[in-house]
Order: C-alpha cells, then sequence, then structure tokens
C-alpha cells in the first residue's frame, strides 16, 4: 500500500513539473516583483549606490518594466550574475529578465534557448592599455598578456582577433570584472579587453584614468539587450515593447518632465497612442493602457536614461555614437507602437 | 532468533516474519531511490525540452574558439581544437597542479610536523605557529593573497630579478632556459628509465645481502650516481640532441625559455602550504602514538638516532598517517577546484566554466567535471589503500 500511495505521489509531482508552464506575466504578477538579472558590478550599467540601491542603464530596464506593470519601479529584486553564470540562472528560471549588457549572437538566441528583446547599447570589443606601453594600435600587441572575463563572447572575439591577424597572445581568465580589473592594474596583464562601454566603465573607477589609453580598434559587432527564455512569448513581447516604448518615447520627444502635459494636451496621435490615450495597447499586452505612460513618468525615456547613467557628464562621459537616435545619426531605431 | 520463534508461534502472517519485513523494506528503499531518480531525470528532460535547449555530447565536437593561457603537453589553437581538447587540456592542467601540490603538500607536511616535536623551543614554535596560522585561514583567502599580494607585487618585467644569467623573476611568473628536443633526444629519457630500474635492482639484491650477510650497501649513493651518469652519458653519446632556448626580453614580456606563470605559481603555494599544515599535523599525530619505549629500545641496541626515526619510528607512524593522509590528497585535488578565483585554467574554470558558458550544455559539462573528480579521488583512494595494505602490520 505505502509503493502504491509512493507512486500516486510521484506520478503526480511528476505531472505538476510538466503542468507547471504558467505564464512568467502571472508568476511575477503574483509574488509581487520582477527578479531581474544585473552584473555583479559594472559602473553606470548596474552597480549599486551609496546608498545600496541598484542604479543604472541596465537597471533602468528592470525598473521600466516594474513600472509597465506595477506601476511601480521598486518592484523589483535584482540577482547579481558573472558573466558565467548569467545564462544558467535564466535558464533554471532564478531569474526573469536578464538585462546584463549581453551580446546578442546566434547561438544564445537559438541553442541556448533565449529571446533576445532589442538591443539596448550597440558596443564593440576594445582594447585598453597602460599609456606608458606607448602602444598605439591593436595590431602592435603580439605577445602581450591579455586580461579577459570569463564566458564572454570577448574570448571568442580576442582568439579571433589575433588569429587573423597573425599575432600571439596569452590570456588570463578571471570570473568577476573586478578580478580582470585588479589583475590589469597590478600589471599582470599588458591588456584589459572587452566591451568597449565596460572598459569606459572600468576607467572611471580606476584611481588615475589619464594613465591609460583604449585603443581605437573595436574588432566586433557587440549588440547588448535584455533577454527572456524562449517560449512565453507574452513575457518576451512585454521585455521587447518596453525597450522599444523608452527608445520611441525619445524620438517623440515625451520626457518625464512633459509627459503629463503631453498626455493631457497632444494633439500627435503617436504620442497619444504611446501613452495610452487612444487604443488599447497595454491591454493587448496583458498591462494596463498607461504602462508606457508610467515607464516615461518613473524611469523616464531612452536618452534620459543614457544621459543619467552614461553620458556626457557622468564619470563614464560616453558619447551618444551609434546609439543615437536614427534620425540623429545613430542606428537607434524602434519599431513603431501601433 | 527470540523472535523467529515469536513469529512461528503467531504462525498467521509471513509479515511477522523479521527477515521477510527486512526484505520488504529494502525493495521499499529501493523503489523510492529508483522513483525519485526517475523522476528528476524525467523532469529536467521535460524542461530542456520546453526551453529549446539542444541536449547531448555532440557540442564535444565543436571548435572551442577561444584561447587558453596555460597548455601543457598538447597543440592548441582557438579555431581547430575543440571543446573535447579543452576538457583534456582542463585535465592536465587539473593534473599538474595537483600532482605537484601533493609532492610539496607532503614534503612540506612532513618536515613540519617532525619539526613540531622538535626539543628546540624555537624550531617547534615556529612549526607550531605556521600550522595554526595556516590552518585556519580559508584557503581561497591565501590563495588570494599569494596571486594578488605577493606574485603580483613582484617586480615589473623590466625590473626582473636575476638568478645567474639566465632565470627571470618577475610579476609574470618565472622564466628559465628551455630544452627544445632534436632528433635522438629519446635516447636520453630511455637512459634514465634503465637507470631507475637498475637502481630497483640494486636495492633488492642489497636487501637480501643484507639479510644473508648484515653487511650494507651504499644504495642511495649508487642510485642517485646512476640516475645522473647515464642521462648524461648518452647525451654526450648522442652529442647532446637537443637547443637550449634562452628568455629573452619582447616588448610586453619575456619569449623564448620555458616559464611558471604566477597563476599556477600561487596556485601551488596556496595548495601545497595550507594542505602541508594539516599534514604536519597528520604526521605529528602518527608519530606520537609509536610508543616512547621503542625509541629507548633502539636506542639501546646502539641505533643512531635518525636511523631510529626511519628504521623504527616512521614505519610504524606511518599505519596511522596514511589513512588521513589519503583525505588530505583527495582534499587537495578537489580544492585545486578554486583555480577559477585566480585565472588559473584547470577543468572547472575552462570546461566547467568557459566551454559550459560558450556552448550552455550546463548539465553535460557539470556531469563530465563531476566524473572526472570522482575517478581521480577514487584512483587516489585505492592507490592509498594499496599502500596502506602494504605498510600495514602483518600478524603472524
Amino acid at each position: 500500500m505505502k509503493i502504491a500511495s509512493f507512486i500516486a505521489v510521484a506520478a503526480t509531482a511528476t505531472l505538476m513539473a510538466t503542468a507547471a508552464t504558467a505564464g512568467t506575466l502571472d508568476d511575477v504578477k503574483a509574488k509581487g516583483f520582477i527578479q531581474c538579472g544585473v552584473t555583479t558590478g559594472l559602473a553606470g550599467f548596474a552597480a549599486p549606490d551609496n546608498a545600496g540601491k541598484w542604479v543604472g542603464f541596465d537597471v533602468d530596464i528592470c525598473r521600466a518594466m516594474a513600472a509597465a506593470i506595477f506601476a511601480d519601479p521598486e518592484k523589483v529584486k535584482y540577482t547579481p550574475t558573472t558573466a558565467k553564470e548569467r545564462f544558467t540562472a535564466l535558464q533554471s528560471g532564478e531569474i526573469d529578465v536578464l538585462a546584463r549588457n549581453t551580446t546578442w549572437t546566434f547561438s544564445r538566441d537559438v541553442n541556448l534557448g533565449f529571446e533576445f528583446a532589442g538591443v539596448n547599447y550597440y558596443d564593440g570589443q576594445g582594447f585598453m592599455v597602460k599609456k606608458s606601453l606607448g602602444v598605439k594600435s591593436a595590431l602592435e600587441l603580439s605577445g602581450a598578456r591579455v586580461c579577459v572575463q570569463s564566458g564572454t563572447t570577448t574570448e571568442l572575439n580576442l582568439a579571433d582577433y589575433f588569429t587573423a591577424n597573425g599575432m600571439k597572445y596569452d590570456s588570463v581568465v578571471f570570473d568577476s570584472a573586478d578580478e580582470v580589473r585588479e589583475a590589469y592594474l597590478k600589471d599582470t596583464c599588458d591588456v584589459y579587453t572587452t566591451d568597449q562601454s565596460g572598459l569606459y566603465a572600468q576607467r572611471s573607477v580606476i584611481a588615475n584614468p589619464e594613465e591609460h589609453v583604449v585603443l581605437p580598434e573595436v574588432i566586433s559587432k557587440e549588440p547588448l539587450g535584455p533577454l527572456v527564455r524562449h517560449g512565453d512569448n507574452q513575457w518576451g513581447d512585454i521585455t521587447r515593447w518596453t525597450l522599444n516604448a523608452m527608445i520611441n518615447a525619445e524620438e517623440y520627444n515625451i520626457t518625464s518632465a512633459n509627459v503629463d502635459d503631453l498626455k493631457a494636451n497632444s494633439k500627435d496621435p503617436n504620442i497619444q497612442r504611446i501613452l495610452g490615450v487612444s487604443g488599447d495597447l497595454g491591454q493587448q499586452m496583458g498591462l494596463s493602457n498607461d504602462w508606457a505612460y508610467n515607464i516615461v513618468k518613473m524611469v523616464g525615456n531612452y536618452g534620459e536614461s543614457f544621459a543619467r547613467n552614461l553620458g556626457e557628464g557622468t564619470a563614464l562621459n560616453i558619447a551618444r555614437g551609434l546609439n543615437a537616435q536614427w534620425n540623429k545619426g545613430g542606428i537607434l531605431y524602434a519599431p513603431p507602437l501601433r | 532468533m527470540t523472535t523467529d520463534i515469536q513469529g512461528h508461534a503467531t504462525g498467521d502472517s509471513k509479515l511477522r516474519d523479521p527477515r521477510i519485513r527486512a526484505v520488504i523494506y529494502q525493495i521499499i528503499v529501493i523503489t523510492i531511490i529508483v522513483l525519485f531518480a526517475w523522476y528528476v531525470a524525467h523532469n529536467t528532460i521535460v524542461n530542456l525540452d520546453k526551453r529549446g535547449i539542444a541536449s547531448g555530447f555532440g557540442f564535444l565536437s565543436q571548435p572551442a574558439g577561444f584561447g587558453i593561457g596555460i597548455v601543457l603537453l598538447m597543440d592548441y589553437s582557438s579555431q581547430a581544437s575543440t571543446h573535447l581538447d579543452v576538457l583534456i587540456i582542463g585535465i592536465i592542467n587539473t593534473l599538474a597542479v595537483s600532482l605537484a601540490g601533493i609532492v610539496f603538500a607532503t614534503i612540506i607536511g612532513f618536515i613540519f610536523g617532525v619539526l613540531r616535536l622538535s626539543k628546540n623551543w624555537v624550531v617547534s614554535k615556529i612549526a607550531t605557529v605556521y600550522i595554526e596560522v595556516v590552518r585556519n585561514i580559508p584557503l581561497l583567502v591565501q590563495l588570494m593573497f599569494w596571486y594578488f599580494a605577493v606574485l603580483s607585487t613582484m617586480p615589473l618585467v623590466g625590473d626582473s630579478i636575476k638568478f645567474g644569467e639566465n632565470v627571470y623573476i618577475n610579476n609574470r611568473g618565472v622564466n628559465f632556459p628551455a630544452v627544445i628536443p632534436s632528433s635522438g633526444f629519446w635516447v636520453i629519457p630511455v637512459a634514465l628509465l634503465i637507470a631507475i630500474v637498475l637502481s630497483i635492482g640494486i636495492r633488492n639484491w642489497a636487501h637480501k645481502r643484507q639479510d644473508l650477510t648484515g653487511q650494507i650497501f651504499p644504495v642511495f649513493l649508487t642510485s642517485l650516481g646512476l640516475i645522473i651518469i647515464l642521462p648524461v652519458l648518452a647525451a654526450v653519446v648522442m652529442g647532446f640532441p637537443f637547443n637550449i632556448s634562452y628568455p629573452d626580453f619582447g616588448r610586453f614580456s619575456i619569449n623564448g625559455g620555458w616559464s611558471l606563470e604566477p597563476e599556477f605559481l600561487a596556485l601551488l603555494f596556496g595548495l601545497s602550504i595550507y594542505t602541508g599544515a594539516f599534514i604536519a599535523e597528520i604526521v605529528r599525530s602518527g608519530i606520537n602514538s609509536v610508543s616512547h619505549g621503542q625509541t629507548e629500545a633502539a636506542h639501546s641496541l646502539g641505533i643512531r638516532p635518525s636511523m631510529t626515526m626511519r628504521l623504527v619510528i616512521l614505519p610504524q607512524a606511518l599505519r596511522v598517517i596514511v589513512p588521513p593522509l589519503t583525505s588530505q590528497y583527495l582534499n587537495l585535488v578537489k580544492n585545486s577546484s578554486l583555480a577559477t578565483a585566480i585565472g588559473y585554467a584547470d577543468i572547472t574554470a575552462l570546461f566547467a566554466g568557459t566551454s559550459l558558458n560558450q556552448t550552455g550544455q550546463a548539465i553535460e559539462c557539470i556531469l563530465i567535471t563531476m566524473l572526472f573528480y570522482l575517478a581521480i579521488s577514487l584512483l587516489i583512494s585505492m592507490f592509498m589503500n594499496w599502500y596502506n595494505k602494504r605498510i600495514a602490520l602483518v600478524e603472524r
């Protein structure tokens, strides 16, 4: 009898395991917050501030999603992940969304079972060296020792670039960006390589930033963006259109300062649709119609987030460059909200 | 037996027979375990499938595409080599640092274990301080200390500390001349092998002769002579079939020659010194377990103190030392996986780290890595059990 009842329990449990596929949105609403995977700390993108609160460009994606779902950007819990842990954390369901300057590649999209929601930062891999070495170009780096973070596309691009140019290198691989920086500063390696945004971020927290130079070569395309698990299209849509709403809001000059005014007075049908005055875009995704209004009001548009975390005037001092709107010389081009 | 009789007395149910009940309980336990394993496996497969994650071991033949800092005994190129090659390199690197670590930890452990029992107050206190300090600081912290605080603060390449003409020490490790084999080099290792076989033969012959006649033959010096002279002789006869590559300064680092990377050195120092402290305590307790009467008996027979230690005390102490020593060796091998914190390319950092991340095959990579550690630990256990049996007290 014991055996029979155990088999019954085991069978039920197995069935439950296969049936437990409620939508991520429902799960998130039920628990009352979004579990968001971020870096273990990269200034400007995701790092705790003096008060221990997570701030940054990637953090703003999570906050915007919380604003869209809960009308409260604080309803996010952050899981710091290393480059190595991040995918397992997302695959296993430990986090709901990964906003962690992650490069969109074929194998990650297809083979790892993820869905990239778009690109929030167009980046490229670069090299940082000490000025005292007198290196002017990455092509002079043959024979150098290169510090790199494990589990990144950076590791692969590095091998490709040096092989393609017939150069040799020694790689030293660390788990966290802080360890890489520490080893680079201690002169254990000559070169620090990662996405250029990461190099600027790391340089901003070094004691003497002017002694280090980022070489001009960009050796790869690194489209960074938030991603979710394959298979839950509704949740993928919410992530994708949260990002697109922020970009569209900047394109139509909707800012956190003027959003109330525009919602009340604007006659532009595009702005009316974005802010939920007309149409039912929010409801189609399972959210309220003022989802995009909440995003802009509580977090800001793409440009505001960029300026606050990365732009000129911050320690990183990164120009918009490729990340300017398509009509302002960049390649940021969000599909229309209609 | 009494229950048997009771069961027989009531006689109504086989379920009251304790032997049958024992069998039934065992069947229930095994069924539960099998069902649980099946449940976990099924759950995993279903969930992997649902998330569209490819599984299987096909990724092992895919090109790896990334660079590896430390490659021993193999040719590796990021374009041509596969994840299987990465696995093999990871295994070689783990074994290299583990074996070197075991040798050094044993030497350190035996020296400090004996020193701690020294009658000299200063010497024994130094050993005590070493053991107590090192045993009580987490290994990860010690590795960080060696890597970031000691080796990274060595002089820069340009101001390397020089030993003789061709050995350099700097914050990139230790550089020394390399021996590059040319044709005919194989004669030298063969000569070395012959010397070792001869030494073992001489040792056995000397033992027998001592048993018969009591005469002592200088086995150690003869063997040392053979092991040095035969390979040198082979090298001279073959006309020195190798080239020496000397380290020289390149633009960034020292090129040519052989080098020991700081990641390897930090891990080796950390593992040997940490495990050495535990082994020292094991050695001390082993020696203490041999009754002092043995020493007195040996001395009264006129055996010198050093011979007493080697021939009387240690053989008896080893019986106590070897079993816990085995678990220290196992710990050392497993602790080598902390390499990933200081950038040494061991199996955990390479295969369960980079390969896992680039391919997304988490379950497969972790499974293979676990099997490797299990296999290597069982091998060490088997060897140590064999050795333990060999030195165990033979009761007549």
